[in-house]
C-alpha cells in the first residue's frame, strides 16, 4: 500500500515553557480535504507552520507521500509539489495581478534566475488560464496593492495553484471574505481537489465552511490532537462541543481529559 | 602584566564617552525608530560648547558647571531639531531620517568652523584631577579614573530613571510597542522629544567630557559617529546596558588591538562586530523588532519599461549629451565625465534599494575597490588602461560577494550598519596596509591612455560605459532574475513559498550592485589620475545615498535623475560659496521635508495626475 500524502507524526513545538503543540499526528490522503479546528490559541497557526516549513519542530516527524520533510524550508517544499496560503495573504504589493502570477510560474518553471528577458513574456496562456480560475481575468493589469482583500485572497490561491501543487495547505482561506465569497472560493478549492486528486489541509472560524466542504475534520485545542472524524461525528462529539460552548454542568467531568 | 593593567583602564576610560554618545543614540532609536545620524555632531557641538564655556567660567567650580550646561544647550538644540524638522517626517521610511540627519550634520560641521574656527582648540585640564595616580607602577591620569567609574555611574542612573520613574516606564513601554504606549494615551510627540533631549545631553556630556583628553576639532563627528553605530550594533540597539558592553569590548579591542596587531588595528573592531552579527543577529542585548515597517520601495504603481515614445525621447537625449565636446571646453567634460561616472554608481545603488529592498550605507566600498583594482592592474600587474578597466571591477566584485554573504543575512538598520562597517574595514585597510595602497598618499599616475587621453575622449568612455551599465541594470530589473528580487523585497514569507531562494538571490544582486559600483569606481580612478582612501569613505556613501533617495527609490530612473541633480548641485555650490557643506546641508533637509518621494517620484506623481485629467 502507497504511503499517504501527508503523514504527522508526533509533532511537537514550544515557545519558551508554552507547549503550543503537543504531540500531534495525523494523515492525510490524495484528494482529500481536510478541516483543522479549534479554539483561538488552540496551536493551529504553530501546526500549520510545522507542516509548510516556517516553524521547525522540536519533536516529531513530517511524512510527504513517505518522504522525510521534517523541517525542510518552504522553498522545497514548493519544488515537492506543496502550495500554501497565509491567514494574512501574502502577495507582491509592488507588481500587477498578472506579474505576481508571473513570478509564481517562473519558479515552478526554474526560469527565475534569468537575468534577461522580459520576467511577463513567457507562460502567457498558463498565466490567463490560473487567473480565469480564480476569476481575476479581468483585473490582470492592476497594481496588486490596490485589490480589495476578497481580491487578494484570490490571487494568493492562484500563485498557491501555480506549481500544480498535489497537496494545498491554506491557513484561513476565507478569512475577511465577504460570505458570497467564502462560498464560491471554497466551492472551486473543493473541485480543484476532486478533479487533481490533490489533497487539502486548511484552517477556518467558519463552521458552515468546515461541515460542507471537510472529508474529516481534525480538532486541536490546548496543543493537542482531541478529537479527529467525518463532519458528523465531530458535531457530535461532547468535547469539542465543551471546547466551543463550554463546560456546562452535564460535561464538567470530562472537561479536564 | 602592569602595562597590560595600564592599558585595561585606558580603555575603560576611553570607554566612558563612548558609551554615553552611543546610550543617547540607542535610547532615541528605541523609542522614535530614528537612526540619529546628528548623534556625532551633537558631540561635537558638546566639545565646542564645553571649551567656550570653560573659557568664561572661572573656577573649579565653574569647569563642572560648563560641562553639564553645554551638555544642556546642545540638548536645547536637538530638541529644536526634533521638534522643526523629525516630527515631519516620522512616518517616512528610517533612510529619510538618515538623509535628514546627516545633513544637519553637514551644516553642522560648517557653523561650527565659521563659529569657532577651523583650528584645533585644546581644553583645560580638570581641576583637582590634573594628576596621576600610580597603579603597580603604571602612572594612570586621574581623570582617567574619574571617567573610568563615572561610565558605570551613569548606566545605574539611567536604569534606575528607567525603572523607578513613570517617565523611564513609559520609555521602556515606548521601546517594546510605541503603538501600545500611543493606544493608551500617552502623548506621544512630548515622550519622543523628551527622549530626544535625553539622548542628545548624553551625547553632549561625552563630547565635553573629553575636553581634557584630546584636542576639540571639527572632524570628531564622523570618527565618533561610525564607532557609536559600531556600539550600538553589537550592543543591541535599544538596550542601553548593551550599548555599555559593547563599549567597553570596542575600546578593550581599540586599547589592546594597537599592541598586538597595529597594522589591522582598525579592522580588529569591525571584524568583531561582523562575527556578532552573525552569531547575534539583533547584537548582544538586542531584541528582534516586532513591527517591521514596510520595506523601502514597496510602493503600489508597477514598475513597466519604457514606452516606444519614452524611448525616443532617451534616445534622443543621449545623442545630444554625446554631442557635449563640440561646444564645451576641458573644465565642462571633466564635470561631465564625472558626473556619467556617478550616474552609474548611484543606479548601482538603487538597483539594490530599490529592487532589492537592501539599504546600504556602505556602497562606495565598492566603487574604492574597484579604484584600487584598476589602479593594482595598471601599476602592478602592468596592464593597459582597457585591461584595468576590465579586470580592476573584479576587485570591487569580489568584495561584494565577501561583505555581501553577511548583509543579507540581516534585515533593516542591522544590515545597513554591516554594510557602513564593511565598507569602513575597507576603508582601513587602504589606509593602513600602506605597502600596497600608499596608504594616506594614494596611488599616483592613473593617466587614460590612447584616445582617452583627450578630454573629449575620456568623456565618451565614461558616458558609453555608464549608458551601458543603465541599460543592463534596467534589463535587470525587468527580467525573471528582477521580479525574483522584488518579490522577496516585497513578502519573503510569500517569496519562500514559491521556491524562491531569497538570500541566494539578494547575495546575487548585492554582488551584481557591486560590480556596477566598481566599474564607475575604475573610471573614476582614470578621471582623477589617482585613487586615495576617500574612495571608500563613509561621505562618499553618503553621497550615494542622498542621490538616491533625492532622484527616488520608489522610481525606476531616481538613481540617474538623482546623481544628475546632485552632482550639478554640489559643483555648483562648491564653485559658489565656500560654505558648500552648510548649503548642501540645507538643501538635503528642504528636500526630505518638501519631497519625501523624491524629484523622480515627484515627477510621477506630476505625470499621473496630468494623464489622469487628459483620459
Amino acid at each position: 500500500m502507497s504511503p499517504p500524502l501527508l503523514e504527522a507524526e508526533s509533532l511537537a513545538k514550544s515557545y519558551g515553557g508554552v507547549a503550543a503543540v503537543r504531540g500531534v499526528s495525523f494523515s492525510l490522503a490524495a484528494g482529500e480535504i481536510l478541516a483543522l479546528i479549534g479554539p483561538n490559541g488552540a496551536g493551529k497557526s504553530t501546526c500549520f507552520g510545522l507542516l509548510g516549513g516556517q516553524v521547525k519542530p522540536d519533536a516529531g516527524t513530517v511524512r510527504l507521500s513517505g518522504q522525510d520533510i521534517t523541517g525542510a524550508p518552504p522553498r522545497r517544499l514548493f519544488r515537492l509539489g506543496v502550495g500554501r496560503t497565509f491567514q494574512i495573504a501574502a502577495t507582491f504589493a509592488s507588481m500587477s495581478v498578472r506579474e505576481n502570477v508571473a513570478v509564481a510560474l517562473l519558479s515552478h518553471h526554474r526560469a527565475l534566475a534569468r537575468p534577461f528577458g522580459r520576467a511577463t513574456h513567457p507562460h502567457h496562456a498558463e498565466t490567463d488560464t490560473l487567473l480565469d480560475l480564480v476569476g481575476l481575468a479581468d483585473q490582470a493589469g492592476r497594481a496588486s496593492g490596490e485589490l480589495a482583500y476578497g481580491d487578494i485572497k484570490r490571487l494568493e490561491l492562484a500563485l498557491a495553484l501555480a506549481n500544480a501543487p498535489r497537496l494545498l495547505l491554506m491557513d484561513e482561506p476565507t478569512a475577511g471574505m465577504a460570505s458570497g465569497e467564502r462560498i464560491a472560493l471554497m466551492r472551486l478549492v473543493a473541485r480543484l481537489a476532486r478533479e487533481r486528486n490533490m489533497g487539502i489541509l486548511f484552517t477556518e472560524h467558519d463552521m458552515d465552511v468546515v461541515f460542507e466542504h471537510a472529508d474529516r475534520v481534525l480538532v486541536l485545542d490546548r496543543g493537542s490532537l482531541i478529537a479527529q472524524g467525518p463532519p458528523a461525528a465531530i458535531r457530535a462529539d461532547a468535547q469539542v462541543r465543551v471546547i466551543y460552548l463550554g463546560t456546562g454542568l452535564t460535561f464538567a467531568g470530562d472537561a479536564d481529559a | 602584566m602592569d602595562f597590560f593593567v595600564a592599558q585595561f583602564l585606558t580603555g575603560l576610560a576611553s570607554a566612558c564617552s563612548l558609551f554615553l554618545v552611543a546610550s543617547g543614540l540607542s535610547i532615541i532609536f528605541g523609542v522614535t525608530r530614528i537612526v540619529n545620524f546628528a548623534h556625532g555632531a551633537f558631540y561635537m557641538l558638546g566639545a565646542y560648547v564645553a571649551y567656550s564655556l570653560t573659557e568664561r567660567f572661572s573656577g573649579a567650580l565653574g569647569f563642572w558647571a560648563a560641562l553639564v550646561c553645554a551638555a544642556a544647550l546642545v540638548a536645547v538644540l536637538g530638541v529644536a531639531m526634533e521638534i522643526l524638522l523629525l516630527r515631519r517626517i516620522y512616518r517616512a521610511p528610517e533612510l529619510f531620517q538618515l538623509l535628514a540627519t546627516f545633513g544637519v550634520t553637514l551644516m553642522v560641521e560648517d557653523l561650527v568652523v565659521l563659529v569657532f574656527g577651523p583650528e584645533d582648540l585644546l581644553g583645560p585640564r580638570a581641576p583637582g584631577l590634573k594628576g596621576a595616580v600610580d597603579i603597580l607602577g603604571q602612572a594612570i591620569p586621574a581623570y582617567d579614573l574619574f571617567l573610568v567609574a563615572l561610565g558605570p555611574l551613569v548606566l545605574g542612573a539611567i536604569w534606575l530613571a528607567f525603572h523607578n520613574t513613570r517617565w523611564g516606564i513609559l520609555v521602556r513601554a515606548a521601546t517594546q510597542d510605541r503603538d501600545m504606549v500611543a493606544a493608551l494615551g500617552v502623548n506621544q510627540k512630548w515622550l519622543f522629544t523628551s527622549v530626544f533631549a535625553l539622548g542628545v545631553f548624553l551625547a553632549a556630556l561625552g563630547g565635553a567630557l573629553q575636553l581634557p583628553r584630546e584636542a576639540v576639532n571639527h572632524a570628531m563627528d564622523l570618527k565618533i559617529i561610525v564607532e557609536v553605530f559600531v556600539v550600538v550594533v553589537i550592543g543591541g540597539l535599544g538596550s542601553v546596558t548593551g550599548a555599555f558592553l559593547a563599549a567597553v569590548l570596542v575600546c578593550e579591542l581599540n586599547a589592546f588591538g594597537v599592541l598586538v596587531l597595529p597594522q589591522v588595528s582598525l579592522v580588529l573592531v569591525f571584524a568583531v562586530m561582523a562575527l556578532v552579527l552573525v552569531l547575534r543577529p539583533y547584537g548582544l542585548l538586542g531584541r528582534p523588532d516586532g513591527a517591521a515597517r514596510p520595506a523601502i520601495g514597496t510602493f503600489i504603481t508597477p514598475w513597466r519599461p519604457f514606452t516606444a515614445r519614452e524611448r525616443m525621447l532617451v534616445a534622443a537625449l543621449i545623442a545630444l549629451v554625446a554631442l557635449l565636446p563640440l561646444g564645451a571646453g576641458v573644465y565642462v567634460l571633466s564635470v561631465a565625465a564625472e558626473i556619467a561616472i556617478f550616474v552609474l554608481f548611484a543606479a548601482s545603488l538603487h538597483f539594490l534599494m530599490g529592487a532589492g529592498g537592501l539599504p546600504s550605507f556602505g556602497h562606495a566600498a565598492y566603487f574604492g575597490l574597484g579604484a584600487y583594482g584598476a589602479a593594482f592592474a595598471l601599476k602592478l600587474a602592468g596592464l593597459s588602461m582597457a585591461g584595468a578597466i576590465l579586470l580592476g571591477p573584479l576587485l570591487g566584485l569580489a568584495g561584494a560577494v565577501l561583505f555581501g554573504w553577511f548583509c543579507v543575512r540581516l534585515s533593516g538598520v542591522y544590515s545597513a550598519m554591516l554594510t557602513l562597517a564593511f565598507a569602513q574595514i575597507a576603508w582601513a585597510v587602504a589606509f593602513q596596509w600602506v605597502g600596497v595602497t600608499g596608504g594616506d598618499n594614494g596611488l599616483l599616475g592613473i593617466w587614460p591612455q590612447g584616445f582617452a587621453a583627450t578630454p573629449a575622449g575620456f568623456y565618451w568612455l565614461a558616458l558609453a560605459l555608464a549608458i551601458m551599465g543603465v541599460a543592463a541594470l534596467r534589463t535587470l530589473i525587468f527580467s525573471p532574475f528582477g521580479y525574483a528580487l522584488r518579490a522577496a523585497r516585497d513578502n519573503a514569507a510569500r517569496a519562500e513559498a514559491l521556491g524562491i531562494d531569497r538570500h541566494r538571490i539578494q547575495w546575487a544582486a548585492f554582488a551584481l550592485a557591486g560590480l556596477f559600483a566598481a566599474v564607475a569606481g575604475a573610471l573614476f580612478a582614470f578621471l582623477k589620475g589617482s585613487v586615495f582612501p576617500d574612495t571608500l569613505g563613509i561621505p562618499l556613501s553618503v553621497d550615494a545615498l542622498a542621490m538616491v533617495l533625492l532622484g527616488g527609490v520608489e522610481t525606476i530612473s531616481g538613481g540617474v535623475v538623482g546623481a544628475i541633480a546632485y552632482k550639478l548641485l554640489s559643483i555648483w555650490l562648491m564653485s559658489e560659496t565656500v560654505h558648500s557643506k552648510l548649503v548642501l546641508g540645507a538643501v538635503i533637509v528642504t528636500l526630505v521635508v518638501a519631497f519625501p518621494h523624491g524629484i523622480g517620484g515627484a515627477f510621477t506623481r506630476l505625470r499621473d495626475r496630468l494623464g489622469g485629467a487628459a483620459a
